[in-house]
């Protein structure tokens, strides 16, 4: 097994649009409960993760420290997830029924690098 | 834990109460905003760290954080409430006044202020039940057209009026206030409309009828806890939701068809709500008001309570019809009284009664006026005829679920006929 680090990505329209009315909250809520779970139980999630606010500090070289990243940028990571899946493959697939991809918003997959002796 | 069926939708209208308390009627978009960042940041620590012990207080503390914050930032820039200006302005009584907001009993009467603010007489009908099912129950304007069969935009349309006039207003209504008697009577005719479009809508979905309802009567019910508001009219009108409420399952059945009140199982309809509607029915009828709801629910009293269609009271029903057409005729209450005949002396002079109707342009483009006619003219062993008038009701049902009822109607008569 594998390790790989899910990078949950969206816009604001996009998570607004997921929010809609409280109706639409409570369903996409469930969504991601059931979907959540489903990992859970199949042994694939390693670490639920942390949401992470919108906003933050941006350091840049030694002095440069910015506001951001911007809220208006496209795809702005609002949290992570500790995947445990056979290769990438698998864990592609199990990224589809992630309820994010339903508001436009994008899950990124990415390999935790492993020690290779 | 699990998510309570429609939380957030229930949650909603008790925080905006609670907002609009601290930021004043004029910032209700504030309000809102501050609702649905509350609502994301519970979608997003929710579905990582699972639903919390008391989710509907979780959103408050999140939405009274927010607005404390919003309050410190803010009060140079923008005028809040006018009733708590003053407080918000000194960090000694700040927390406080925020916290009073949230109070149980504040949010209720908060909740009522808005219920009336609604029903503003600047408004039409439909602007105020659009808007009372936005503010107060928490429906998008989406759901709301699902329901009416209405346009999405004409409903946003509305709703974005009905905002437009609160936001005018200097605060939400007073209840102290001299005109409180009217707008009572114009939040009960709100009700009234809101309760029949999830009775009778016109939506093919059963869950959209069973949530009006079910706000109707939540609202209704908040309503009878102000002392002022809790006349007999008032209580007519929760009797009159709890009894028609109660039947409301067995009006479609499993196949989500329109169900005869005579095909009905009766077994399915709710009894402990029946006799809530017969308590109320009783306490409204301690005075001598007598309003088109006590009427209407002595009617639908007589309907719930009767083991079945034969054992009916249906000269007590046909006297309340009477009534009726004194004091608020229509031809929807002259077409249920000739029903009614049809029950009590038979279908001959079912027809006759029926048929005296027939110049009537509203019921010409009424299916159930065709339909009424149809199962006279069976009775009367009328195939023929029974089945000419299921094809015109067919041809004006509004919707599936009554076209297909009507339509199924039809075949029986078919095969009556072969």
């Amino acid at each position: 097994m594998s390790q790989f680090l899910y990078l949950y990505r969206s816009s604001d329209t996009a998570r607004q649009a997921a929010m809609g009315t409280p109706e639409r909250a409570q369903q996409s809520m469930q969504r991601w409960m059931k979907w959540m779970r489903e990992l859970e139980t199949n042994g694939h999630l390693k670490d639920a993760g942390q949401p992470l606010e919108r906003t933050g500090k941006v350091v840049r070289g030694h002095q440069a420290v910015t506001d951001g990243p911007y809220t208006e940028a496209k795809d702005l990571v609002g949290g992570f997830s500790l995947i445990e899946a056979r290769d990438i493959d698998q864990a592609v697939e199990l990224s589809r029924g992630c309820p994010i991809l339903d508001g436009g918003g994008s899950v990124e997959v990415r390999p935790v690098m492993k020690m290779d002796m | 834990m699990e998510l309570t069926e429609h939380l957030f939708r229930h949650v909603s209208g008790r925080l905006i109460a609670a907002l609009v308390r601290i930021f004043g009627v004029h910032n209700l978009a504030l309000a809102e905003d501050v609702v649905q960042d509350a609502f994301c940041r519970a979608l997003e620590m929710w579905k990582v760290h699972g639903v919390p012990e008391n989710p509907s207080g979780w959103l408050m503390t999140v939405a009274r954080n927010r607005a404390l914050d919003i309050v410190r930032k803010q009060r140079v820039s923008r005028t809040f409430a006018p009733e708590v200006a003053r407080q918000l302005e000194s960090e000694w009584t700040l927390g406080a006044t925020i916290d009073e907001a949230f109070a149980f009993s504040s949010v209720r009467d908060e909740q009522l202020r808005m219920m009336f603010s609604c029903c503003h007489p600047q408004l039409t009908e439909d602007v105020q039940v659009a808007l009372i099912l936005n503010i107060l129950c928490g429906f998008g304007a989406v759901e709301i057209a699902n329901a009416f069969l209405a346009g999405r935009s004409a409903i946003a349309k509305r709703i974005a009026r009905g905002k437009h006039v609160l936001a005018q207003s200097r605060g939400l209504f007073d209840l102290a206030d001299a005109d409180f008697a009217a707008r009572l009577s114009s939040v009960r005719r709100a009700l009234y409309l809101l309760f029949s479009e999830g009775y009778h809508s016109a939506s093919a979905e059963a869950a959209v009828r069973d949530d009006l309802c079910a706000e109707a009567i939540r609202l209704v019910m908040l309503l009878l806890e102000f002392p002022d508001a809790a006349n007999p009219e008032t209580e007519a009108l929760a009797a009159l939701f709890h009894l028609q409420s109660a039947r409301l399952a067995s009006r479609l059945d499993a196949g989500g068809d329109l169900n005869l009140l005579v095909e009905q199982d009766r077994s399915r309809w709710d009894a402990s709500t029946i006799s809530k509607g017969v308590v109320l029915l009783e306490r409204a009828s301690r005075g001598n008001a007598v309003s088109v709801y006590h009427i209407e629910a002595a009617i639908a009293a007589a309907h719930a309570t009767a083991p079945d269609v034969e054992r009916t009271d249906w000269q007590q029903i046909v006297t309340l019809y009477d009534r009726l057409m004194t004091i608020a005729p229509s031809p929807i209450v002259a077409l249920n009284r000739a029903i009614a005949i049809a029950q009590r002396d038979g279908p001959d002079r079912g027809f006759d009664a029926l048929h005296a109707l027939a110049g009537n342009e509203r019921l010409k483009q009424y299916p159930f006026y065709a339909a009424a006619l149809a199962s006279v003219e069976l009775r009367r062993g009328h195939a023929a005829a029974a089945q000419r008038h299921f094809a015109t009701a067919a041809a004006l049902a509004r919707n599936a679920v009554e076209r297909r009822f009507l339509e199924r109607r039809q075949r029986e008569c078919l095969t009556a006929i072969r």
